[in-house]
Formats: structure tokens, C-alpha cells, sequence
């Protein structure tokens, strides 16, 4: 007899790459992110696209946010999406948050980051394009 | 290493050390995806060399400080490391925000080192039941030790011997005066006490404190809980730490039989709880289903039934349905 499965949360990765020590928005973003039911692997401040990837493939999250306020998001962004591919991991989308002129986050979008949030986005927004971007388990 | 064909694709590839096929292994055990089964028969064989150590301790002790220096020791004896850490999922929403990765520092490219983030989804004692079918997982995997850090939830947290063969349970100073360490529960778990930040003052009396009581009671089959000071900040301690951890299981070898022991108990424990945890789920959803399961309900709310006798109409109900498929 098939045992009844349990309903799996959505799993995020939160993490701020790059050097500012903004974390703010990342934690307040967290936190919706709990309240709406998700398991939110918060890694935190300054780290590198190498450990966010190498956390993102432990704990084999559906989603994962990336938030910089230093200006290097240009630099850090692709970084990681670059070493996702490297990595042969194809199926979890990225998310951006941060101080993010409207042309960055055009080109951003266009690499392949599925959504950039900036200041003033509703946290009911983030969560909804969340829930809808996040990888669905088979 | 060879790799007989005869295993699952996906055993296989957790015994090559494949990182992403164990991730994705650990989703399936925490989601009771019932097709992880066969993968994790194959796998048992396989198990058994890891040595498990369990830390637990109420919130704020520095759990994660502690491993995360742990870690850095046991990766300079050498050591392959597998951490696992839980945090507690919300009651209400069934979120969880798992922050313990923030205090582990690792090179992501070390591939000595696996660290996993666990929510304890509504299961209670502080180590979830998938917790024991991961470290299995993580030992099949070759990790030579595997970390196991605990919900922090303080006094019953005490499921974590059911585990780890060996439990750290960590404290710091002022935490209570040396009454609290005669209470039951958290105190009697310890197979090392460590007493964290150190540096602070008053941690000599605590470890003190914590001393006495290991000597004041009969050595629990044979072995009295071994105190040691530590500050996961500076750095120290962390020697001794792991010299009193490798101690236990020195002792646990010492005498033929002792380890399998403690290990028979611990599956003793398991096959209960599994059994018990089907038996629950089965009877949850027949309720669901049973439309009578509402008047009983509403028949206690009113008073005219008791919790008791409304329970044990359930129990006769749902149990003898079951034993009468079973039959057919």
C-alpha cells in the first residue's frame, strides 16, 4: 500500500553576494517568504557565487534570491548563473532583489534572471511571483 | 571503488559521491516519497561506519558555532563531514526560515564537507523522523562524520540519542543554578557536556556545576558524562571537545557487544516509531473520510460525550476496518 505523501514546501535559498552589508531587505523578504509557507535556507551576508551555487545544490532548493545593494550586481548576477550552468543545475530559477537601475535589470532579465524587484515592491508581489516562478517537483 | 550494478541507479550515485543526487535524495525522505524505499534497502548494507554525533542544548548556546568549529577541525585530521542541521517549522504556516548555514564556513569547494538544512515540520522531540533515514543516507555516502545539531527547543529535546551515537549537549554559564542540572530530561542525554562561551564569566562555575553532577549518580551503562569548556568565538576548546566525543565512542568499542547494544536500542526505537507513524496517518485520513467523525465531534463539544469514550469509538472503528482488509 502507497503510503500518503507529504506536501513539500517550496524550498528558497536567500543570499547576499558581493560586500555591502545591507541585509535588510534580504531578512524582511525571508521572513514573508516563511509566512508563506516556504523552507527558507537564509546563507546570509557576503558570499561568494561559488558557495550560493554549492548551497543551492545541498539543499536542492526550488528557487533561489539574490540580493546585493552594492552596485556589483552586474558582476555577482551572472556570476552565479553562469556557475549553475556549469554545474548542470538548469531547473532552478533566480530572483533578484536590490538597487537595480532599469537598465541592468532589463539585461539581468534577459540572462536569464527570472524576475528583479526594487525598492517599493510589495512583499505580497515577491511572494506571488515566488510561488510562480519556483521549480515544481514532479 | 567498484559499484555492483545491482543497486538503484540513484544508491549508486550517492555511493560515487554524486552531491546532487544525495540533495535530491534528502527532498525525497523529508517529502515520505514512498519510492525512496528501495533505494534506501539497497543502501542499509551500506551503513553503519559514520560515526554520529548529536548536539543539542537550548536556543542561543552556539550549537552552530560549535559544529561550525567542529568542522574545521575535523577537516584538518582529515575527517570527511556531513553536517545536518534542523530548525523548527512554523505551527502556523508550515514555514521555516533554517539560518544555521550563516555561521558554517566552508570552501565551496571542499568536497569533504556536505551541509544540509532540515525544518522539523510539525515532528516534535527536536530530531525529525526523516533525520535518522538522512544520516543513513550521509553514511552510505562515505561521510566519515556526521554532525547532527538539533531544533533548539531546550528541555525534551531529547530524541537525539535515538540518533547519534554519541550526544553533546551544549550549555552556557548562567543558565541556572545547579538544581537545574538535577532535573530530568536535557541532563540525563549527555554523553559530553560542553560547556560553550567560555570566555564569559561564570562558565568555571557551570562546568563545576556539570561536574558534579556526572560524578553525583551511577555511571549510566558504565559511563559518566566528561565535561569540557569551549568557546566556539576563540576558537578553544575544540580539541578537548572532540577528544571527549572520540572517548565515548572509544568506550563504546571497548567491550564486545556495548556499541551493538546501543544500537539494537536505537532501532528498537525506530521500528516503533515507524510503525506508529503509519498506524496515525492511516487512522488521520480514515477519519477525514468517515462522515460520522464530525457528530462525534460535535457530540464532545456539547457535552454529551467524553474525549475518552468518543476516542476509543474511533480507535474500534478505524482499527477494526483495518484488520478486516487486511484479512479479506
Amino acid at each position: 500500500m502507497a503510503e500518503p505523501r507529504a506536501p513539500t514546501p517550496i524550498r528558497v535559498l536567500i543570499a547576499k553576494p558581493g560586500l555591502d552589508g545591507h541585509d535588510r531587505g534580504a531578512k524582511v523578504v525571508a521572513r514573508a517568504l516563511r509566512d508563506a509557507g516556504m523552507e527558507v535556507i537564509y546563507a546570509g551576508l557576503r558570499q561568494t557565487p561559488e558557495e550560493i551555487v554549492e548551497s543551492a545544490i545541498e539543499e536542492d532548493v526550488d528557487l533561489i534570491g539574490l540580493s546585493c545593494l552594492s552596485g556589483a550586481h552586474m558582476a555577482l548576477f551572472p556570476r552565479v548563473l553562469k556557475l549553475l550552468k556549469t554545474r548542470k543545475v538548469r531547473d532552478v530559477p533566480v530572483f533578484a532583489g536590490g538597487i537595480i537601475p532599469d537598465d541592468d535589470a532589463k539585461r539581468l532579465r534577459r540572462i536569464g534572471i527570472k524576475a528583479v524587484f526594487g525598492p517599493g515592491t510589495t512583499l505580497e508581489e515577491i511572494v506571488r511571483t515566488a510561488r510562480g516562478i519556483a521549480r515544481h517537483r514532479t | 571503488m567498484t559499484v555492483p550494478r545491482a543497486l538503484p541507479a540513484e544508491a549508486r550515485a550517492v555511493v560515487r559521491g554524486d552531491r546532487r543526487a544525495l540533495a535530491q535524495l534528502i527532498t525525497r525522505i523529508e517529502s515520505r516519497d514512498p519510492s525512496v524505499a528501495p533505494i534506501l534497502r539497497a543502501l542499509h548494507p551500506r551503513t553503519g561506519h559514520a560515526t554520529v554525533v548529536g548536539l543539542t542544548g537550548p536556543l542561543g548556546v552556539g550549537k552552530s558555532s560549535l559544529v561550525n568549529v567542529l568542522l574545521a577541525h575535523l577537516r584538518s585530521l582529515g575527517k570527511t563531514v556531513a553536517v545536518v542541521a534542523v530548525d523548527p517549522s512554523s505551527p502556523f504556516t508550515g514555514g521555516s526560515v533554517l539560518g544555521d548555514r550563516i555561521r558554517l564556513e566552508r570552501d565551496p569547494g571542499d568536497a569533504g564537507v556536505f551541509i544540509r538544512s532540515m525544518a522539523s515540520r510539525g515532528r516534535a522531540g527536536g530530531v525529525a523522523t526523516a533525520t535518522r533515514e538522512v544520516v543513513r543516507l550521509l553514511d552510505a555516502a562515505h561521510y566519515d562524520v556526521v554532525l547532527v545539531e538539533t531544533v533548539g527547543s531546550g528541555q525534551v529535546d531529547i530524541e537525539i540519542r535515538d540518533v547519534a551515537s554519541t550526544s553533546v549537549v551544549v550549555l552556557v554559564p548562567h543558565l541556572g543554578d545547579e538544581v537545574q542540572t538535577l532535573k530530568a530530561g536535557l541532563f540525563e542525554i549527555a554523553d559530553v557536556f560542553c560547556v560553550n562561551k567560555s570566555d564569559l564569566p561564570g562558565a568555571d562555575a557551570a562546568a563545576k556545576d556539570l561536574s558534579e553532577l556526572a560524578g553525583l549518580g551511577a555511571a549510566r551503562d558504565g559511563w559518566r558524562p566528561v565535561v569540557v569548556s569551549a568557546s566556539a568565538r576563540d576558537k578553544t576548546g575544540v580539541t578537548e571537545l572532540w577528544t571527549a566525543i572520540e572517548a565515548h565512542e572509544a568506550f563504546l568499542d571497548a567491550e564486545p557487544g556495548r556499541r551493538a547494544e546501543a544500537d539494537r536500542r536505537r532501532i528498537a526505537n525506530e521500528l516503533v516509531e515507524l510503525v506508529r507513524d503509519r498506524v496515525a496517518r492511516e487512522a488521520a485520513e480514515r477519519l477525514q473520510a468517515d462522515p460520522s467523525h464530525g457528530k462525534l465531534l460535535d457530540e464532545v463539544a456539547e457535552r454529551r460525550l467524553d474525549p475518552r469514550t468518543a476516542a476509543d469509538r474511533i480507535y474500534e472503528r478505524t482499527h477494526g476496518s483495518s484488520s478486516r482488509t487486511r484479512r479479506r
